[in-house]
């Protein structure tokens, strides 16, 4: 990445990092050209990823922190969001979408975050916890 | 922004004006307390009015799900009026496009049931 520009923070267990991180990223999609879907998509993604580490990983724990960092320019948005939860086998995650799943209250996250980013990486941290990679390219023009 | 309801009446049909945005926390809540109160009070025919509603995420469409099961489970009938396209998009990767009966128009959402 040339004329990259990188952030990196540590995220309390709540829903206020949820909405903070969204609105951060978005801030930086806009300043590095995406496209408003773009910003939008981004936004909506980094949202899901956060609040499954705040929620389901660190189970709104005070004591354990989110690790974001995102790195950007004009090609590419790269978000990694680490908990430090008991992980789980992405694997695992029925498919929302199908059958009696689309009525479920939950599990559409990963979903989510697959439809708006270009790359989607879902591991388990070498000690405790769940790393996801997001990688978003900036297509001119494109949505 | 927060979320804002106000309910009314038509024509035998309850209607659900909503303002904001559905997210996890506080506004997820405020569907289900509006939900399970309309339930309680005996309505039978909801129309959920999300065109004041520019986002929702996962949490809030799986509250929307659960609002559907639970009424539906109590013989009460909830549909969706005038969805915002991002929303609408969200119907459409989830599939719960094929869940939920959405319309454009009020005069018809109430004739609908």
């Amino acid at each position: 990445m040339t004329d990259c520009r990188k952030l990196r923070l540590s995220l309390e267990s709540t829903l206020d990092s949820i909405d903070a991180a969204e609105l951060i990223v978005q801030r930086l999609a806009e300043l590095n050209g995406f496209n408003e879907d773009q910003v939008h998509q981004i936004g909506m993604g980094v949202r899901e990823t956060v609040a499954n580490a705040v929620k389901h990983g660190n189970a709104f724990n005070l004591a354990k922190r989110v690790s974001f960092n995102a790195a950007v320019d004009e090609a590419a948005f790269e978000v990694t969001v680490t908990d430090q939860g008991a992980g789980f086998e992405p694997e695992d995650i029925a498919d929302p979408c199908e059958g009696d799943n689309l009525l479920r209250a939950s599990g559409r996250g990963l979903l989510m975050m697959k439809a708006f980013f270009d790359e989607v990486e879902v591991g388990r941290c070498a000690g405790t916890g769940t790393r996801v990679r997001l990688v978003k390219y900036c297509a001119k023009g494109a949505s | 922004m927060s979320l804002s309801t106000e309910v009314r009446e038509y024509s035998g049909v309850t209607i659900v004006d909503m303002t904001g945005r559905i997210t996890l926390g506080e506004e997820s809540g405020q569907v289900r307390d509006t939900v399970r109160g309309l339930l309680e009070n005996g309505a039978t025919k909801i129309v959920l009015n999300l065109g004041g509603v520019t986002y929702i995420d996962s949490s809030g469409l799986g509250e929307l799900v659960s609002a559907y099961t639970t009424s539906r489970n109590q013989g009460c009938e909830i549909k969706l009026l005038n969805v915002q396209a991002k929303v609408q998009d969200l119907l459409q990767i989830t599939k719960l496009h094929t869940v939920f009966h959405c319309l454009t128009d009020e005069t018809e959402a109430v004739t609908s049931f």
